[in-house]
């Protein structure tokens, strides 16, 4: 039983309804009247080319069309992390898709037609397509200027070659580690890229009227940050973050997608061009695959050291991810990896080498998980085949050497509280570890793997949230803040954290898709981390009403404020138990007194939060200092798995997922992240299959062929499990899930592959036919 | 410019298409009806899901001129009176995260029960398998339609009626 009214409860999304019943407003189905323009991007065909001509004579005679634009008319840049990428491409071109020029016209037909002629020469450059070749001997530079590209602080370009940023963290001996182990194990994983297939694609429309405001209209998980990068970017035009105004309604999915800027910048930009006209511009499937981010592809190379007891004595582990042609928000997932890729482990001794790689491919950034699913995928395997080879259960070698609260990270700083241990014992009872399992098919093999799964929110350390919540005249409350549901619940989680502390029940809670004019900061809707940085900015709010509502109550009755408490929407008195103030009654009209007038007048609160303990600040060489990351969210995973021996095809039977989310304010919906992600990640591994050709263009951008799982690909059973070790500065204990829930999968059907065939794959997709491969390559010797 | 005359959620309407305006173009922009949604424009994804003389369609892959004489129904004409049996399982489950894909669903769903109100769980996976989710895994999902299915069986084994 929780110990609470309304956190810890499975109720009712409070959005709900409005979704199922058709009402849910998103982006296009916003309406804007008859003067509403589209845009219509034309594209780079080259992945690596100079910008000779651009000739639009043909395009400009179509009619509907309103005026034609190239990158010359906008030339500022733009970057979350890092300035690397102008809004249209300049002179040169680095991926194919990446926007040359663009088409407003009064309809949409109309641009499609127009783009379709305007004739582009270019003088193709060398292309890199591999992140290894990029950082060969004399290899082709992407960005000769890297060296006064603005950054982050916490960021290390290399100046004159293709890396962009540099995360090294090292502590430790680890010549002396590597020395004394009794076991080596070395090997390489590879990673590809994947696609977030949000079924909503990128939709923009943005506004700039005659007085000099720019409102934007997105489909986003960063309405802020959007607002703050458009506002950066087109300072040039003389436009302050007052005139600008982000409206992000309902958004139909993000999995990072939508964070940051991608696309929406170019609405903004030509919408100042095109003065009090709205301008439209939604990214058709294939746009949606190539031009927003794609997640990054890595290739990860670990050495592992251990005792023959199972203690691990080092690690070292270079990571060299495929970026793309810009990196201005790829580049912290490479940062946020170089921090982390431990695991959940303790070791004493520690090399990661993190590095963040142009190639001429689409660019890269945030995606679920945010590089954790790719780095475990190799360190969760080799830490299966090193329990193996000495001779130790995978379940009791993890047990061993998982980490505890206040063991030291791998930058120094300690480990927060959480219950790793118990989610590693729970799922190996679930998943019945340890207890064999026989087909009674021969074609057939059942087999069962193990992982385990941690990750932190990567943020800059002054991220931060706020909130305003308002009382209405009926007792009801209204919540302003500025993240985003994308679907996780966020909405709802927000109602009940002020629920709790205000005793009005969620279903009188209204919380609203954000308006920057209205709403109060938050940084973006990213990281896993809303429900804890955003939920202790809600729960401060709540109680700034609820200290206004007892210093109201003791003006006004004459006794002190420590007597009284709130319950079922009102106020109610340790002295006198037949006391009872409705909220209703007083909340926004205030109190009367007996001379007629009254006290008290409409209540609102605010709240803000941004952890003061954070730090970025640490020395470039070892990593060692800083506190860049506020806590782990910590789990384990594990799956049952048939194999059919001649097809390779694999049936998910079951699936178990504990995860450590401090305190569940939404059981439900933390469940309802654990069917999702988990499904999310086994699409990586068993489905979906990015193809690029030898000029780096991408062969499969639609849903026909890269396939993400229909109700008939889900697993047979899953069984999530959800483990409370409260987060101390977390809301009510709370922390994030959202992520963590999907980054497992591929190492956890690695080694059920590995425990029932003896085949070991190493490089994802791990498709039916990689399966059966190397079933016969095993056969055969 | 051709004048069609169909019955869109009940009302009979007349209006002009081109012979190549897409069914969704003309229901979103033309009579502003904003369940279906576009997600991929090519049918993959069953967002943009109508009934059709009672068949679920992917209103992407449709003309408009197409549909002249037909009878259409949306999720605005399913929530018209009140929502429905399916809607409220979808609600009270928590089926959907992002909802982007809910008004396909709820088109597929009810297509379903209407023609077979006690489906089995691989009738329900088979009905719903054109209708692409990212988010939820579509375990919510497939429960709240398991749900009033076991609902509909235990009525109909109570009364030998079924109740959609």
């Amino acid at each position: 039983m929780s110990k609470y009214r309304f956190v810890g409860k499975g109720v009712e999304r409070i959005d709900g309804r409005e979704k199922v019943s058709g009402a849910a407003i998103y982006t296009d189905d916003l309406e804007f009247g008859p003067d509403l323009l589209y845009a219509e991007i034309v594209e780079s065909s080259e992945a690596h080319a100079k910008i000779v001509s651009i000739d639009v004579t043909e395009a400009e005679k179509v009619e509907g069309v309103v005026q034609i634009f190239t990158g010359k008319d906008f030339p500022y840049k733009f970057g979350l992390y890092m300035k690397d990428r102008y809004i249209f491409a300049q002179d040169i071109v680095r991926f194919i898709g990446e926007q040359v020029a663009a088409v407003v016209a009064r309809d949409p037909k109309a641009a499609k037609k127009a783009a379709e002629l305007i004739k582009i020469e270019y003088e193709l450059l060398t292309p890199v397509f591999s992140q290894m070749d990029a950082i060969s001997e004399n290899p082709v530079l992407l960005h000769p200027d890297l060296g006064e590209y603005p950054h982050v602080p916490w960021f290390f370009p290399k100046e004159n070659t293709n890396i962009a940023h540099w995360r090294k963290t090292k502590r430790g001996d680890l010549d002396g580690g590597f020395k004394d182990a009794d076991l080596i194990l070395e090997e390489t994983f590879e990673v590809p890229r994947y696609a977030h297939c949000a079924i909503e694609t990128h939709v923009v429309i943005s506004k700039y009227d005659y007085s000099g405001r720019l409102t934007v209209w997105a489909s986003s998980q960063s309405p802020y940050t959007q607002r703050h990068l458009f506002a950066e970017a087109l300072a040039p035009l003389g436009i302050k973050h007052k005139d600008v105004r982000v409206i992000a309604p309902h958004v139909g999915g993000g999995f990072g997608g939508k964070a940051g800027v991608t696309m929406e910048i170019l609405a903004a930009a030509l919408a100042t061009k095109m003065k009090g006209h709205p301008v439209k511009i939604r990214w058709s499937r294939e746009q949606e695959f190539y031009n927003t981010y794609q997640r990054l592809g890595v290739v990860a190379k670990l050495k592992l050291g251990l005792k023959k007891d199972g203690s691990i004595t080092a690690l070292q582990h270079q990571l060299y991810w495929d970026a793309g042609a810009y990196v201005e928000y790829g580049a912290n997932v490479v940062n946020a990896v170089g921090l982390s890729a431990t695991g959940p482990y303790k070791i004493p001794a520690i090399s990661i080498d993190s590095l963040c790689i142009y190639t001429n491919l689409p660019p890269g950034g945030a995606y679920r998980g945010f590089g954790y699913s790719e780095f475990l995928f190799g360190l969760e395997s080799l830490m299966d085949q090193a329990a193996e080879k000495l001779g130790i259960d995978a379940v009791e070698f993890r047990l061993k050497n998982a980490i505890s609260k206040g063991d030291t990270l791998a930058y120094g700083a300690h480990m927060n509280p959480n219950g790793l241990k118990q989610a590693i014992t729970e799922v190996a009872k679930e998943i019945e570890w340890g207890k064999e399992v026989v087909s009674i098919d021969p074609e057939k093999v059942l087999c069962k793997g193990f992982s385990l799964l941690w990750k932190a929110p990567a943020m800059p350390p002054n991220a931060s949230s706020s909130a305003f919540i308002k009382f209405n005249e009926d007792g009801s409350l209204n919540i302003l803040v500025s993240g985003m549901d994308i679907g996780q619940g966020y909405l709802t989680v927000m109602a009940q954290i002020a629920a709790e502390i205000l005793s009005v029940p969620p279903n009188k809670i209204r919380v609203e898709n954000p308006d920057t004019d209205r709403n109060p900061y938050e940084w973006q809707t990213v990281a896993s981390h809303v429900t804890w940085s955003c939920g202790n900015a809600v729960k401060k709010a709540a109680i700034h009403i609820r200290e206004q509502i007892f210093d109201l109550m003791e003006r006004a009755f004459k006794v002190s404020k420590d007597n009284f408490y709130l319950e079922d929407d009102g106020v109610k008195s340790h002295l006198d138990p037949s006391f009872y103030l409705a909220f209703k009654d007083f909340v926004v009209f205030g109190i009367p007194m007996d001379d007629g007038s009254f006290r008290g007048g409409p209540i609102t609160g605010v709240g803000t939060f941004l952890p003061e303990f954070s730090s970025a600040k640490s020395d470039p060489e070892t990593g060692q200092g800083g506190h860049p990351n506020v806590h782990y969210t910590v789990g384990a995973a594990a799956v049952l798995l048939e194999v059919d021996k001649k097809s390779g095809q694999i049936k998910v039977l079951k699936a178990v997922e504990a995860i450590d989310a401090g305190q569940a304010i939404n059981p439900d919906l933390v469940k309802g992240q654990i069917t999702g992600g988990l499904l999310q990640g086994l699409a990586t591994v068993l489905y979906e299959d990015m193809r690029f050709n030898d000029k780096g263009r991408l062969l499969n951008p639609n849903f026909t062929d890269y396939k993400i799982p229909t109700t008939k690909d889900i697993p047979e059973e899953i069984v999530p499990i959800i483990i409370e070790v409260p987060q101390p500065d977390g809301p009510f204990g709370a922390r994030g899930v959202g992520e963590q829930t999907m980054i497992p999968v591929a190492p956890m059907i690695a080694n059920a592959l590995y425990n029932g065939l003896g085949i070991r794959i190493k490089s994802m997709p791990i498709t039916a036919e990689k399966v059966a491969m190397a079933i016969l390559e095993k056969e055969k010797n | 410019m051709n004048k069609i005359t169909f019955i869109i959620n009940g009302e009979k309407r007349s209006i002009y298409v081109e012979p190549n305006d897409v069914l969704l173009d003309v229901l979103r922009d033309k009579l502003g009806l904003k369940s279906p949604k576009c997600g991929c424009e090519r049918g993959d994804c069953g967002a943009c899901s109508v009934l059709l003389n009672g068949k679920s369609v992917r209103s992407c892959l449709v003309f408009a001129i197409e549909v002249d004489g037909c009878e259409i129904e949306t999720v605005e004409g399913i929530s018209q009176n009140g929502l429905s049996v399916v809607q409220e399982a979808f609600i009270e489950m928590n089926s959907f995260q992002c909802g982007f894909c809910a008004p396909g669903v709820v088109i597929a769903t009810t297509e379903l029960l209407r023609k077979n109100s006690t489906p089995t769980k691989e009738e329900i996976k088979e009905a719903l398998a054109g209708n692409l989710c990212r988010c939820t895994g579509y375990t919510p999902i497939l429960e709240a339609v398991e749900k009033i299915s076991h609902h509909n069986k235990h009525n109909s084994d109570n009364t030998g009626g079924t109740n959609e």
